[in-house]
Formats: C-alpha cells, sequence, structure tokens
C-alpha cells in the first residue's frame, strides 16, 4: 500500500528539531522497545500478572506523536502506546510494578499493564479496557481547556478497532462541534486482534472518517518517527490556535499478536517478516541518523543507558512488596461511607471498623 | 463416552443448533477464522461459512441491534460478546430495545447474547465483571449461567431455541476446569429451573456458576469437619428465578445462605433473600445470610483479587455461624 505523508518528504529538515531532540527521540523508542522485551521475560519467567501487550514495529507512532506535546498537554494512551507514556515521563519502574500487580504499583494492584495515568504532574490519563471511551473523555479534557481558556492540547489514541465503537464516533462528533483542542490518532496498524482493517471499516481511508465530522483528517506514515513528529505536530499547532479537532490516520503493522498468547494464525504467510526486514521503525531511525553523521558508538551509549535504567527498574520492582489485601477495600469513594458497612463477611469487619480513617482513604498517594 | 469440558458443552450446542436450523447464525468479534477469544466458535467458520459465522467491527450496539433486527424476521443470532464486561456496550438497546420489543409491539426477538463472565482468573476490573444483576431488573429479558459442562451445553441449546432474548453468561474460570460425560442425543435443560447439585438436610447454600464449585468445597469440608449436612442448591436460571425450588429447599432445612461472585449490594442474593421472606418466612428458623464480593471494582492484583471474591473459608465461616444459630 502506497503510504503518503504529507511531511515526510524532506529529510534533511529534520522536522524541526536539534540534534539532541533526534537523539532523545531514539532513546524513547529503544527504551520502548527494550522495556517491552524485559517484559516478555518476566513474563516468560511467570512475574507478570494476567497478559502482555507488545507495542513491536509500532514504537514510532507512540513516540513521534507525543513528542509534538507540551509538558502541559494532556494524554491519553491505549495498550500499544507505552512509548508515548515514557514520553509523558511513565517511568520503567512503573510499567514493571503494574505488570507484576505489586502494591506499590501506580494503581497499587488495583489495575493491570499500562492501565495507568497521572494527571496531577505528568498530564497522561489512565485507559480503561472499553474501547472508544477514552475519545469522549478526552474531548471533555479538552474542552475545559477551552472553557478555562488554557492554552493546552489533549492527544487521545485509539486503534483501527476502536474507530468503529459508538464511543470513538460521539466523542470525536462532540468534540468537533464545540471545537475543543483535540488531536485524535487513529494507530492503523492492520488488526483488531485478528480482525483486519478491511473487515472492520468499509472506508479505504480511516481518516477519511474526519469529513463526516468537519474537521480536518490527515493521514501519515507510522512507521517514520519524524513524519509521525510532524504530522501531530501541525495538528496540535491547529487545536492550540483555536482550530478545533484533527483526525490523524497513523500507517503502521502490529507485529505481534493481539497479546503475547495469541499465535497470529491468521496473518497471511510472509507479511510480518516483510514488515520487520523492510519496515522497522527503529531501524529506519538508526539508519537516518548514521545517515545524517550520527555515529553507531553514540546510539550504543544510549543503548546501554536503556539497558542500565530497565535492570535496575526490574531490581526495585522484583523487590517490590504485594499490596495489602485490605487496601482493596479503600478508595472507592472520596470519604470513607458514613456508616461502618451493613454488611461484613463472617469473621471480617471492613477496614472501616479497624481504623478510624486510613491514611491513604481515597487517594492514589502510594 | 469421553469428558467433555464446559466450554466444548458450550461449542457443540452452537454447532449442534446450527446444523438443526439454517436461520442460526453468530456474530462476534473474532468468532470467525480465529474461533473467538476463548475458541468457543473454534471451527464453526469452516462448518458453516462466512455468512453464518460473521466476524463484526468493534460495535457492540451495532451488532447486538442487528441481531434484534434479524430476529425479528425470523432469524436465529447468537452474539458473543469477547468479554461480558462489554455488554455493557450494548445496554441500551438490550434493556430498551430488545427487551420491550414483545410488550410494547408484538415483535419476537430470539436471539443469544452470550460471553465468558466472572472472575477467579487474575483479570482486573473490565474483564471479570458479573453484570447480571444490571440485567436482572428488566423484565423481557431471561438470564442463564451455567455451572457444569452439561447445563452449558443444554441450557445454550434452550437459550438457542427460546423465542426470547437470553443472556448466557459463561464462567470462564469454569471453561476448561470443568468437565464431565454428556448425555447422548438432544440434550436441552430447561430455562427456569435449579438444580439440587447436592443433597443435604441442616442448611442450604443457594448459588450459581462458579461459586457452586466453591459451595461444595465448602459443603465437603462442612461435613467433614462439623458434620453438617449441606444442600447445594445450583440456580442455573436467574431470570427467571425457581421460586420452587427455592422454597422446597428452605422448607427442607430450614437455614439458607445465598453465595454469589457478584457485588453484594445490588447483587441477587437481594433479590432471592426478599422472595424467601415472602413465600417461606414461617419456615426459616435463621436470617438468610449471604456471602458475595465486597462493593468495589474488582481489583487484578491475586492479593486483591482473593481478598474480594468470595472463597471457600468465607463460606465455611457464615455457614457454621448459620449452623449455630
Ligand atoms: C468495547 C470493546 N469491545 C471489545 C473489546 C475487546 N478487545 C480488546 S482489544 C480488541 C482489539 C483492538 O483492536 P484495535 O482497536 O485495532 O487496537 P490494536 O489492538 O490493533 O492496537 C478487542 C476487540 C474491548 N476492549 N472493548
Amino acid at each position: 500500500m502506497a503510504v503518503t505523508s504529507a511531511l515526510a518528504s524532506d529529510p534533511a529538515a529534520r522536522a524541526g528539531l536539534s540534534r539532541d531532540q533526534l537523539l532523545e527521540i531514539y532513546y524513547w523508542m529503544r527504551l520502548t522497545r527494550s522495556l517491552e522485551e524485559r517484559l516478555v521475560n518476566l513474563y516468560r519467567q511467570t512475574k507478570v500478572v494476567g497478559g502482555l501487550f507488545r507495542s513491536l514495529g509500532q514504537e514510532a507512532c507512540a513516540v513521534g506523536s507525543a513528542y509534538a506535546l507540551r509538558r502541559e498537554d494532556v494524554l491519553s494512551p491505549l495498550i500499544r502506546n507505552l512509548g508515548s507514556m515514557l514520553v509523558k515521563g511513565a517511568t520503567p519502574v512503573e510499567v514493571v510494578r503494574q505488570y507484576m500487580a505489586t502494591g506499590n504499583s501506580p494503581t497499587r494492584g488495583r489495575e493491570l499493564n499500562i492501565h495507568f495515568g497521572d494527571l496531577q504532574e505528568r498530564n497522561f490519563v489512565g485507559q480503561i479496557s472499553h474501547l472508544g471511551d477514552m475519545v469522549p473523555v478526552m474531548a471533555g479534557v479538552t474542552l475545559s481547556f477551552k472553557l478555562r481558556k488554557e492554552p493546552r492540547v489533549g492527544l487521545v489514541y485509539v486503534g483501527d478497532g476502536a474507530t468503529s465503537t459508538g464511543a470513538f464516533h460521539e466523542g470525536i462528533n462532540f468534540a468537533a462541534v464545540q471545537r475543543c483542542p483535540l488531536v485524535v490518532i487513529a494507530e492503523n496498524n492492520g488488526y483488531a486482534y485478528s480482525t483486519p482493517t478491511s473487515r472492520q471499516c468499509a472506508a479505504e481511508r480511516l481518516a477519511d472518517k474526519a469529513v463526516g465530522y468537519g474537521i480536518p483528517g490527515l493521514r501519515a506514515d507510522g512507521n517514520d518517527v519524524l513524519a509521525t513528529f510532524e504530522v501531530t505536530k501541525q495538528a496540535v499547532d491547529r487545536a492550540r490556535s483555536g482550530g478545533g479537532v484533527t483526525l490523524i490516520e497513523l500507517m503502521t503493522y502490529r507485529r505481534k499478536g493481539h497479546a503475547e498468547h495469541d499465535n497470529q494464525s491468521y496473518v497471511p504467510a510472509g507479511e510480518i517478516e516483510r514488515w520487520a526486514a523492510e519496515n522497522d521503525p527503529l531501524d529506519r531511525y538508526v539508519e537516518r541518523l548514521t545517515g545524517e553523521g550520527v555515529s553507531v558508538s553514540e546510539l550504543e551509549g544510549i543503548d546501554a543507558r536503556v539497558v542500565q535504567e530497565i535492570d535496575r527498574a526490574t531490581d526495585l520492582a522484583e523487590g517490590s512488596p504485594p499490596p495489602e489485601p485490605r487496601d482493596g477495600l479503600l478508595g472507592v469513594y472520596a470519604d470513607p461511607p458514613s456508616a461502618a458497612a451493613l454488611w461484613y463477611r463472617e469473621g471480617l469487619r471492613t477496614a472501616v471498623e479497624q481504623h478510624e480513617r486510613p491514611a491513604s482513604w481515597g487517594t492514589h498517594d502510594g | 463416552m469421553a469428558e467433555v469440558t464446559y466450554l466444548e458443552g458450550i461449542r457443540q450446542a452452537l454447532f449442534e443448533e446450527m446444523e438443526r436450523d439454517p436461520n442460526v447464525f453468530c456474530l462476534g468479534e473474532d468468532i470467525g477464522a480465529y474461533g473467538g477469544a476463548f475458541k468457543v466458535t473454534d471451527g464453526l467458520l469452516d462448518r458453516f461459512g462466512a455468512d453464518r459465522v460473521i466476524d463484526t467491527p468493534i460495535s457492540e450496539t451495532g451488532f447486538v441491534g442487528a441481531a434484534a433486527g434479524a430476529a425479528h424476521m425470523g432469524m436465529r443470532p447468537v452474539c458473543e460478546m469477547q468479554f461480558i464486561d462489554f455488554v455493557s456496550c450494548a445496554y441500551s438497546i438490550l434493556t430498551n430495545y430488545v427487551a420491550t420489543a414483545r410488550y410494547r409491539a408484538f415483535l419476537p426477538c430470539p436471539m443469544v447474547v452470550r460471553g465468558p463472565s466472572g472472575g477467579y482468573v487474575r483479570g482486573g476490573p473490565f474483564h471479570s465483571q458479573n453484570p447480571e444483576a444490571a440485567f436482572l431488573h428488566t423484565p423481557g429479558l431471561k438470564i442463564v449461567y451455567p455451572a457444569t459442562a452439561g447445563d452449558a451445553k443444554g441450557l445454550m441449546k434452550a437459550a438457542i431455541r427460546d423465542d426470547d432474548c437470553v443472556l448466557f453468561f459463561e464462567h470462564k474460570y469454569l471453561y476448561r476446569r470443568i468437565k464431565e460425560e454428556l448425555p447422548q442425543g438432544d440434550h436441552v435443560v430447561p430455562i427456569g429451573k435449579a438444580r439440587v447439585a447436592r443433597e443435604g438436610t441442616d442448611l442450604s447454600i443457594i448459588t450459581y456458576a462458579a461459586t457452586v464449585w466453591k459451595s461444595l468445597e465448602a459443603a465437603a469440608q462442612l461435613e467433614r469437619e462439623d458434620g453438617l449436612s449441606v444442600e447445594v442448591l445450583d440456580l442455573r436460571s436467574l431470570l427467571p428465578l425457581d421460586d420452587e425450588a427455592i422454597v422446597a429447599t428452605v422448607r427442607k432445612t430450614n437455614r439458607v445462605l445465598i453465595v454469589h461472585e457478584d457485588t453484594v449490594t445490588g447483587g441477587i442474593a437481594g433479590e432471592i433473600t426478599a422472595r424467601i421472606n415472602d413465600l417461606a418466612f414461617e419456615w426459616l428458623d435463621a436470617p438468610v445470610k449471604r456471602v458475595a464480593a465486597h462493593d468495589v471494582p474488582l481489583p487484578y492484583a491475586p492479593q486483591l483479587e482473593d481478598f474480594v471474591l468470595p472463597q471457600v473459608p468465607d463460606i465455611v465461616r457464615a455457614a457454621r455461624w448459620l449452623a449455630a444459630y
């Protein structure tokens, strides 16, 4: 398929980024890939609770797009956007702790994999599993920017599959009507679980959906990290200057199964290998950087730093305590109910009766 | 004859019903070539083709609504929710459109909405739900939730043949853990009839789905350690509830413990308790007790999930309290 990009045509332009920034982008992509590889090891050692989801081959989509945001902008990632969370400030140790369900993980063991966020400091929102639901949520987040006249932008990701949900449609339509400063990225990686995009949507281009919402729809090569950066930057700038919502379709490919257990028997022979050999976003970027004079040893220095960080994160996570079972009863409401629960399991009174008001009640300060 | 898993029971029912009636067809996400996330529909595409085993876009409202339309026209669609948690996306069309169609407009909706539900599998808050109580309140729907392989097959056949919409909850913890030899031939289990899973005389545990097995384990322990004779009633159908079977067990043992995996507040145990008060209060020697999940979203970490969901020791403790009352 011929992927056209409005902006990827001029490799010399370097997307207006400095040499340091270009190397930083490389760092985020390498960190994403290596961290997931470490998670695979932990998964095979049965240290991961539940499933493992990879973004192999899609690192450029997540990193390039998130890099186009400012610190104060808010991002809502999906399961294959680990890279965007790292750019936003999520740390490897948080990610490993989440996957290992430790008591000091960002959600204190309540939620899984990369379902976590930090709206206080780092400006990313944790996703839920129900696909599409984060689009209306981000419509609301960005509506608040508009109402308060804050020069901030929101970015929300959906997969090709998630663009079929009612929530996606309702959210983007609402944001479009309200001219919210929102960028919606549809990451078209060819499959939703086993369903190819052609069975998901009859339109040839997901970007064409934008016509129906009265907003611009762009398409770019999602395996070219600078093209991804540029197209997102364009949409972010438009949003920040009051131009409203943009829908961006990033063309990429999911090289791993839906999750680690999926053997991808539904994928035509040779397809994965072809993408791996010819269109790996990291390989492409390395080639580009070295072509522009970055030395291999400089990149290897970054790789070594990444390994060190991941080693340290793994050690910290492996030394983390499991959650305290009774902690599972806390935090459903901002305040404890005024009366002790009417119901309790025989022999177990709820924590309400043990502590007047647990210090951690209603908060996520762990 | 070979033993068959709970999952295979459901698969056989789908297969046999599609063979029997050309109006039966399946739709859902990844149910075709992939055979479904849990492989419940494995092999159906090869046998029946892509017209009758339809891979849908991720559009629960869309394909549940489409199923209703097809059902009006005499088809018998079976919708798969990849996880039952996602039935919430189709809540409006199910409760507002499907459930009222016959009453309002004399339009039949013979369809099944099925999917893996329940916890004990470290699935976290969105892959472990038990949303049965959210639908219990909706006249016009039927709800079944089998605990055995035989019931999984027999109730699925009944659900597909039923002239109304049946929500068919499948417990994913039981999919491959529970096995039995199934009766030969056309094995249909009627909707609305409970099953005595274990006879007893000292107290009754009323339950369904995965907690049937937890309750049976507790009953065995109570017999061993306390000499108590515990009856376990497996409801199988939640809407309609089998009042007769509920009253019969109350009359027999005079003490009732209701166990379910769903959260306690607004759970089905509350409804059953009220019915017992209405229909058999004089037969009670003790207050009706319940053991259920704590009122929190289901957490992911094993330590938290184990704590929040009802476990065998919880059931044993509550039963002892009841027996001593
Ligand atoms: C409303 C809803 N229905 C079904 C699912 C189950 N499910 C989880 S991921 C997935 C496929 C997602 O595909 P896509 O949006 O293309 O993202 P990708 O996995 O390709 O990144 C499905 C069907 C869900 N999470 N939410």
